[in-house]
């Protein structure tokens, strides 16, 4: 059973903790992690979180949902049922064309959003019932939290780690013992 | 620590010395404390109306559409007229939220979050209207292409009455899901400090286990853009196709090409009216002063100022191209919004949309918060005249003088109007106790750069 150490580091102030981030990592030390109450500007370059690559999905699902409207409005007008409404026969695709722009707009929006909105949710693994796991209630509030893992840095030692953090900014400092079930930590 | 990093150009967004804490306090406090009584006899006060809404609405489904006041002549009234108000209400939100955010205007933040709530509930209303009035409302389903066992037939997609079908849709569930998304870290504060046991377990269930990792941020911050980006041209194109309901049809007043920027332009000036009248009244109950100042409700009413104006050009280009087209059933459609027996509905939309937000040129008027209060009403009747107007005004003289006539509203039709605005305020009652009004995170990610003066709290551990 893989047994994880990890090591939280609390900050009161967004800017102290990016300025640590920053010292942390030019020292090698690999954060994993922060949990803050909003959105830190700067702070993903520093630790390493990668561009979301969510754009791209939103335009597939847009694609998806611009060809399925054509596609439904081309068989239910044109193939399936053609009828001449108002002396403006549906006989041919093109020559609808213009009237079926606002319904494969919206759909195509509809499907982008809504497909964008999962993905979202799964990549962050958010759904109704998950339980949260930021280390402390107050980091939704004021408190910000950095997170180091013992296991992502074979270089230092726990002591070391612990002594970086004691040497910094941070208000306070606490250890956890991570294991995937309840029974390998008493062991 | 703590920089105050405070801009001189600007007026500050954030008044007094706020900590991130403060911010978190002062926006849950609402939910965290027992329902006073102001709220509750408002409650009740919503709640009695909309049963009397719902009451009527059960009427007219029971009885038919002949209970409203409609006649062959005026085929359309009240029905369509509360549609597309309700429809213009909700089109604020989504323009602060996502226009504004394109536009990095950050004064929407205190703003945006109950826009949002307005703009769903607003939607809800309008999207009642279509339905009920469709007489045959059993067969609903048919608007949307489903697989069916009439042969072939299919819906018309060249129609606008169906464009209208996908646009109300889909603006009503994205601006959900994009009204969602955003409410899901500040639920996760709520679930971290609430203290009652079933609250913390419906928070968590509501906030989908949101724990604020630098990730998740990162990808919270680029859907919120793309969705923005997204909603932009769809509050456009929702007015817009609104207004091609009537400018696609050939009935003198309604057969103009000038309908969907004209449209969309008074759909933003009700709906920031609307915004002001709900938010005024939320930021003296809930005491929110140092986040919805006067320097925001002035940003508003410039906004009402320019949609205003818009809209006034309007008017005044409608009634200009009538007599320049030469057509004379066009010509005299005008002439007779202004001049026939529905003068009064005329001069009523004029007065409200036209004269009352040109007050707004003047800086005292416009920073004054009771005046500002008084004009937001007025904007808000002022909207729904000009709805009936478009639509009863134009019906009501056909081309065959035989079937002129008049629309008197029947007591069906008051009652189910009245009704969605006691349901709107039931819905925009229970969202401000147990909701939080303002985005507590997007406000903290502004509060060391816009706030008057940045305190750190004294609610932190010390090293």
């Amino acid at each position: 059973m893989k047994k994880e150490t990890i090591i939280y580091a609390f900050y009161n102030d967004d800017d102290v903790l990016l300025k640590d981030a920053q010292a942390f990592v030019s020292q090698g030390l690999w954060v994993s992690d922060v949990f803050s109450p909003f959105p830190i500007h700067g702070l993903d370059p520093i630790i390493g979180v990668k561009e979301s690559k969510l754009g791209y999905a939103a335009f597939a699902y847009g694609l998806i949902g611009l060809t399925l409207a054509l596609l439904g409005m081309w068989y239910f007008m044109i193939h399936d049922w053609p009828m001449n409404i108002g002396g403006k026969p549906n006989f041919e695709f093109v020559y609808n064309l213009p009237a079926f722009v606002p319904v494969a707009f919206e759909f195509t929006v509809l499907c982008t959003a809504h497909g964008l909105a999962f993905t979202y949710f799964c990549a962050n693994g958010t759904f109704p019932g998950v339980k949260a796991d930021n280390p402390d209630p107050r980091t939704t509030d004021d408190l910000f939290a950095m997170e180091i893992k013992l296991e992502d840095n074979p270089n230092f030692s726990l002591d070391q780690i612990k002594s970086m953090l004691s040497k910094s900014n941070a208000s306070e400092i606490r250890e956890k013992q991570n294991c995937e079930t309840d029974t390998c930590c008493n062991k | 620590m703590g920089h105050i990093s405070h801009n001189n150009f600007r007026e500050p967004l954030i008044l007094g010395e706020k900590s991130y804490h403060d911010v978190t306090v002062d926006i849950c406090a609402p939910i965290e404390r027992k329902p006073n009584m102001l709220w509750a006899s408002l409650l009740s006060l919503a709640a009695i109306i909309a049963v009397w809404g719902i009451g009527n609405i059960l009427y007219l489904l029971g009885t038919g559409i002949g209970s409203w006041g409609l006649n062959n002549t005026v085929d359309w009234a009240w029905d369509i007229t509360n549609f597309v108000w309700w429809v213009g209400i909700g089109h604020a939100g989504t323009l602060i939220s996502a226009v504004l955010l394109l536009f990095r205007q950050r004064w929407r933040m205190a703003i945006n979050r109950s826009a949002e709530a307005m703009t769903i509930f607003a939607v809800v209303m309008a999207a009642t209207f279509p339905a009920i009035h469709a007489g045959r409302y059993w067969l609903l389903y048919f608007v949307f292409p489903l697989p069916n066992q009439f042969g072939s037939l299919w819906q018309n997609f060249n129609s606008p009455l169906l464009w209208d079908v996908f646009a109300i849709s889909t603006y009503f569930s994205v601006s959900l899901v994009f009204w969602y998304i955003g409410l899901i870290p500040d639920f996760a504060t709520i679930r971290d400090r609430i203290k009652s046991p079933t609250a913390k377990r419906v928070y968590s269930l509501l906030a989908f286990g949101w724990s604020g990792r630098a990730k998740h941020w990162h990808r919270f911050e680029m859907v919120s853009l793309i969705l923005a980006g997204l909603a932009t041209p769809l509050v456009f194109s929702v007015h817009s196709i609104v207004s091609m309901d009537f400018a696609t049809s050939v009935i003198p007043g309604w057969h103009t090409t000038i309908f969907p920027p004209y449209f969309v332009a008074g759909a933003v000036f009700s709906g920031f009216a609307m915004v002001l009248t709900l938010m005024l009244i939320m930021r003296k109950v809930y005491k929110l002063e140092a986040y919805i100042t006067r320097g925001h409700v002035e940003m508003m009413n410039i906004i009402i100022i320019v949609t205003g104006s818009l809209v006034g050009v309007a008017y005044l280009t409608e009634l200009f191209v009538a007599w320049y087209s030469g057509v004379e059933y066009e010509s005299y459609a005008f002439l007779n919004r202004a001049t026939g027996p529905y003068w009064w509905a005329y001069w009523s939309m004029m007065t409200c949309n036209v004269i009352s937000p040109q007050l707004f040129w003047i800086k005292k008027l416009r920073t004054n918060l009771i005046f500002t209060f008084i004009i937001s009403i007025f904007v808000n009747i002022g909207m729904w005249f000009e709805r009936f107007v478009i639509i009863v005004t134009s019906l009501h003289r056909g081309h065959l003088p035989s079937t002129w006539s008049y629309f008197y509203p029947t007591f069906v039709d008051i009652g189910v109007y009245i009704g969605t605005i006691g349901i709107f305020f039931v819905l925009f009652l229970l969202y401000a106790k147990y909701f939080p009004v303002l985005p507590i995170a997007e406000v903290k990610t502004i509060l060391k750069a816009t706030a008057e003066k940045f305190k750190v709290s004294d609610n932190q551990p010390k090293k």
